[in-house]
């Protein structure tokens, strides 16, 4: 092909900077521990992979990817993270499937060693060229050329996209509503509450009658635990001292 | 002019199998999502790539159709994901075993 001898020292230079900040950037997602790392990484990603679009002479698109992406996505994502705390990191080291890594290690680069090999040794028979619309035919900008395409051939793609939104939206919505009505087992970050409020509730019921009855381990026990059933556990063992004498 | 679609292509799928191997090994949810972001972005550079050598802007279009599609799946997806902390208080997907048999 033409496009191979043409290339110059500064587009190969930019392929091979971006190719090595792209897979980089691929494996801190992959192999960071910490969610905030694995997040930066991504962006590391984004910005090479809007490179090369660059380089590619997909303008728009590489604008697009920046602001998109690493504008938006990335941002919703740190936001998701800080929202449900930061200091979370995932024990790398566990494995709770045995053998899984390996495996999962092996069987991507024997389809890797194999996409790359077929497409090295096979014949490409996409050759029609200008289907959709040309890219290279007159002197427009690709903006332009992108806009004409998505306003005319794909419109109702184009259409479809924005009620996809608005599904995402309402969806969106919808998950993070909190339920009006809340039954007790559905409940599960009230449990803890309801602990603090049993815990200082408790040592009061049961050291009430501890005077009279004399019973001073059990309230002893109610207050160290501070849990809502042993504290009533101990004001039933009181009361019932109280019953028998 | 750019260098062959030969490397672009390659580095594609070099990135799309770094994520297809984090979605199989990390356990976060949110780095499973990112992993699959790992993956579009592999396709997108694939597409852009194919569009320059055909000279055609139909690979451009779907690009774009594609940073829509996986802004909306990023959106519903972290909203379940708020939604099941909010439940299990727990990202980790072996906890989250209800179906189990």
């Amino acid at each position: 092909m033409s496009v191979l001898v043409a290339a110059t020292v500064p587009d190969i230079m930019t392929f091979v900077i971006c190719a090595v900040v792209v897979l980089s950037g691929g494996i801190g997602v992959v192999m960071s521990r910490n969610a905030v790392h694995a997040a930066l990484s991504l962006v590391l990603t984004l910005f090479g992979i809007a490179v090369l679009f660059v380089e590619q002479h997909a303008y728009f698109l590489a604008a697009v990817q920046v602001i998109v992406y690493a504008g938006a996505i990335v941002v919703l994502f740190l936001f998701v993270i800080m929202f449900l705390g930061v200091d979370r990191t995932e024990d790398v080291r566990s494995e709770p499937l045995e053998g899984q890594r390996p495996l999962a290690l092996v069987m991507i680069a024997i389809s890797l060693a194999g996409v790359l090999a077929l497409s090295a040794t096979a014949n490409w028979v996409t050759g029609a060229h200008h289907v959709a619309g040309s890219l290279t035919a007159g002197h427009h900008t690709d903006t332009f050329l992108l806009g004409k395409s998505i306003f005319t051939t794909y419109l109702w793609a184009f259409e479809a996209t924005a009620g996809l939104l608005v599904v995402a939206v309402v969806g969106a919505v919808v998950l993070a509503r909190r339920p009006s009505h809340v039954h007790d087992e559905d409940a599960a970050p009230q449990r803890p509450l309801e602990h603090d409020r049993g815990g200082p509730e408790a040592p009061g019921s049961a050291s009430a009658p501890v005077p009279g009855g004399g019973e001073p381990a059990a309230a002893g026990e109610a207050t160290d635990a501070g849990k809502a059933t042993d504290a009533g556990e101990a004001a039933g063992a009181v009361s019932h001292a109280e019953v028998g004498r | 002019m750019s260098i062959g679609p030969a490397w672009y292509l390659g580095l594609a799928a070099a990135l799309f199998a770094l994520g297809a191997l984090g979605v199989m090994v990390r356990r976060n949810v949110l780095v499973m999502f990112m992993c699959i972001e790992l993956m579009l972005n592999a396709a997108n550079l694939t597409f852009v790539t194919f569009s320059r050598v055909l000279g055609d802007i139909g690979g451009e279009s779907l690009v774009f159709f594609v940073l829509v599609v996986a802004a909306a799946e990023v959106v519903v997806g972290l909203g379940v994901v708020v939604a099941i902390f909010r439940r299990r208080a727990s990202t980790t997907a072996d906890d989250l075993h209800g179906m189990k048999g």
